[in-house]
């Protein structure tokens, strides 16, 4: 599909317009998809993690309710919420989780 | 007539009906002067009533002006001219002007002085809301559109029974603070509970809005919802039960955008997410509290219209949705991108964005209130929003695997479209005095103390692990998750065939008995019985979900006159 102009208001595209996407075959090696990129990532990542909660020796959190102010609270909250929040969606999925085309028949 | 000021939300009214009469570059014209007329109007409201007029033998007050009011009238129109500008050389002239209608009806919610106007405005929106939905063009977008508009009727039906019961047992007609305490009170809060996408009903949001085509989700993210928080703003403020429905809608969102694999059914998911937050603020009540919910709706408008931008341009240029079937875009779309994870960290409320200078004044508010539960399910909120909107959006759109897909990046008005509300996500993060003019009380508010900015950094770098980790539990799987729609769509739909086969059995044999009339010489009674009778043949879905609802509406008026 190609972008048209202004005067093209008047157009009236199809209903489902089958879009043609250039498409590749295989892997094109792009660099931020390289195994050694990844593995630079997940290095600067964990740095980035540490100097966040070793910040807090100098920057001090202030705890509205006592716990929230602990060491590092808000790093293992976030992440125990979250673990937490992706279990909870996995057991409902069991029950909830039905094929695409269960309300088409 | 109508004396005083002129409700702003006719020059939006007037631009799309223009929309339909012109072509070619008045057409565009139109397109971008009506918000921007609109923007100018909403300005010469002053504060206090501002026009009366007299309706069906009520004083009405079609224009009455206030700080909040104006706040959401402004986002409204701003909204209107950027999905203008992102839609105008791809969207079907039908759908702008409907959408602009649309917004029409929500710029008049805002003014609205009296509960009438309120509902007159309320009703145009659902209309033409469900024309945007229709305009999605497919089979699919016209059930879903269907069912949007049942439930929003319905939902109009029980605001218009609570508006009867108050004014005819108070005599007032005016929109002021009221509490949930009798019969007519509790028919407004639920109707305006409705259109928020608030339990047991949210449902119909992620139905509707993603059948809509890439340019109607974006106007559709928009207005509904929106103004049905400004309702709650002026007609609920304080009121505790909101506390607990808000909450209930931002972990819903959390958990179904987790299971969900269209990626604008995330993103519709993470609607009620982010409308959970402000009505919990306005649940609180406070002035800092509705100060919060006011300006994270406008913050909110902006990064979740540019979200749908993002999404609207893939599908415009892939024609796929599911997740599992995108991923690498990364390489051919970098603008679209990057705005796109500009949405993602502003409705995760990134510092320097502006869902963090609105969403902490929220948590602030809980905090004041020594609500520590709630503050900490904020707390918990954010981390999950960050999970399932700032990270699993642009991550399984733009990057994950190569789905081999090379398509072009937006076209050049998609484009400047996204990257106007990507300036204004970084803008009102970085420098939101601009914003605290807007809202309706003083703020006084550092929204970047040190300590907390740390806090809430440790909080999502933190939950950004926890994605990475646990991606092997998060393959996305083809399927769709149940929801309480599935009471209306599957035990109600199959409960109404049932009943049409008894009917056509009964049908049937009443036409064999017309058939042996009219050979008697009754063929008037033969022709409404007969298999081919209006009586007699076999009816559409479509038209048996239209007489059920004509017929619960009859029954609940019948019921309540």
């Amino acid at each position: 599909m190609t972008d048209r102009d202004d005067n093209a208001l008047d157009a009236q595209p199809d209903d489902s317009p089958a879009v043609d996407v250039p498409r590749v075959e295989g892997d094109d090696n792009h660099w931020l998809t390289r195994p050694s990129t990844i593995r630079l990532l997940w290095i600067g990542l964990s740095i980035v993690l540490a100097i966040t909660v070793l910040l807090q020796f100098f920057i001090k959190v202030k705890g509205y309710f006592g716990v929230d102010g602990w060491f590092g609270f808000g790093a293992v909250f976030g992440f125990a919420c979250c673990v937490a929040m992706v279990l909870v969606a996995k057991v409902l999925g069991v029950v909830l989780k039905r094929s695409e085309d269960y309300y088409d028949d | 007539m109508i004396d005083g000021t002129m409700p702003p939300a006719l020059f939006l009214l007037a631009g799309a009906l223009l929309i339909g009469l012109t072509r070619g570059h008045v057409r565009t014209a139109v397109l971008f002067l009506a918000p921007v007329a609109t923007l100018w109007a909403v300005w010469q409201v002053p504060d206090g009533v501002a026009a009366t007029a007299q309706f069906l033998g009520y004083q009405i007050e079609p224009v009455e002006g206030s700080a909040v009011r104006r706040l959401f009238a402004s986002i409204f129109s701003i909204m209107a001219f950027t999905g203008g500008l992102f839609a105008f050389r791809q969207a079907r002239w039908y759908e702008l002007s409907a959408a602009y209608a649309y917004a029409a009806g929500a710029v008049g919610v805002c003014f609205a002085g009296d509960l009438i106007t309120l509902f007159l405005f309320w009703e145009l929106m659902a209309i033409f809301s469900t024309v945007v939905v229709w305009c999605g063009g497919s089979p699919a977008a016209r059930a879903a559109g269907i069912r949007y508009a049942i439930m929003h009727l319905l939902g109009g039906v029980i605001l218009k029974v609570g508006i009867e019961g108050v004014v005819v047992h108070t005599g007032s007609t005016d929109i002021q603070p009221l509490l949930a305490t009798n019969f007519d009170t509790w028919m407004i809060l639920i109707g305006i509970l409705i259109n928020a996408a608030a339990p047991p009903v949210s449902a119909w949001l992620a139905d509707a809005y993603p059948a809509s085509s890439p340019t109607g989700s974006v106007f559709l993210s928009a207005f509904t919802t929106k103004s049905a928080v400004l309702a709650l703003i002026l007609l609920f403020p304080g009121e505790p039960m909101l506390i607990w429905v808000g909450l209930y809608m931002i972990f819903y969102g959390i958990i179904y955008a987790l299971l969900e694999n269209d990626a604008r059914r995330i993103l519709a998911y993470s609607i009620v997410n982010q409308v959970g937050f402000m009505v919990v603020a306005i649940g609180i009540g406070t002035e800092l509290a509705i100060n919060g919910a006011a300006a994270h709706a406008f913050a909110h408008i902006i990064y979740k219209a540019l979200l749908f931008m993002s999404a609207g341009v893939v599908i415009y240029r892939t024609g796929v949705t599911r997740c599992s079937d995108l991923g690498g875009l990364f390489r051919t779309m970098p603008l679209t991108t990057i705005c796109g994870i500009i949405g993602a960290l502003a409705i995760s409320s990134f510092p320097l964005t502006s869902g963090f200078t609105t969403k902490t004044l929220i948590s602030v508010a809980a905090e004041q209130q020594g609500l520590v539960l709630v503050y900490f399910a904020l707390a918990a909120a954010s981390a999950g929003v960050f999970l399932h909107a700032g990270i699993k959006f642009p991550w399984f759109v733009f990057f994950q695997k190569d789905s081999g897909m090379r398509p072009k990046d937006a076209p050049w008005n998609m484009g400047a479209a996204m990257v106007f509300f990507a300036f204004l996500c970084i803008f009102i993060g970085v420098y939101p005095e601009p914003l605290w003019a807007l809202v309706p009380y003083p703020v006084e508010y550092e929204a970047y103390a040190p300590g907390k900015v740390l806090f809430y950094v440790q909080l999502w770098l933190f939950s950004g692990l926890a994605f990475f980790l646990l991606l092997p539990l998060m393959k996305r799987t083809l399927t769709i998750s149940l929801d309480t729609d599935w009471i209306w769509r599957v035990v109600l739909a199959r409960s109404g065939l049932w009943l049409l086969q008894v009917l056509q059995v009964l049908g049937d044999q009443l036409g064999a008995v017309g058939e042996s009339v009219r050979q008697g010489g009754g063929a008037r009674l033969g022709r409404l019985l007969g298999s081919a009778g209006a009586l007699g043949r076999t009816w559409q879905i479509g038209t048996t979900a239209l007489w059920i609802a004509i017929l619960l509406t009859g029954y609940v008026l019948l019921y309540y006159l």
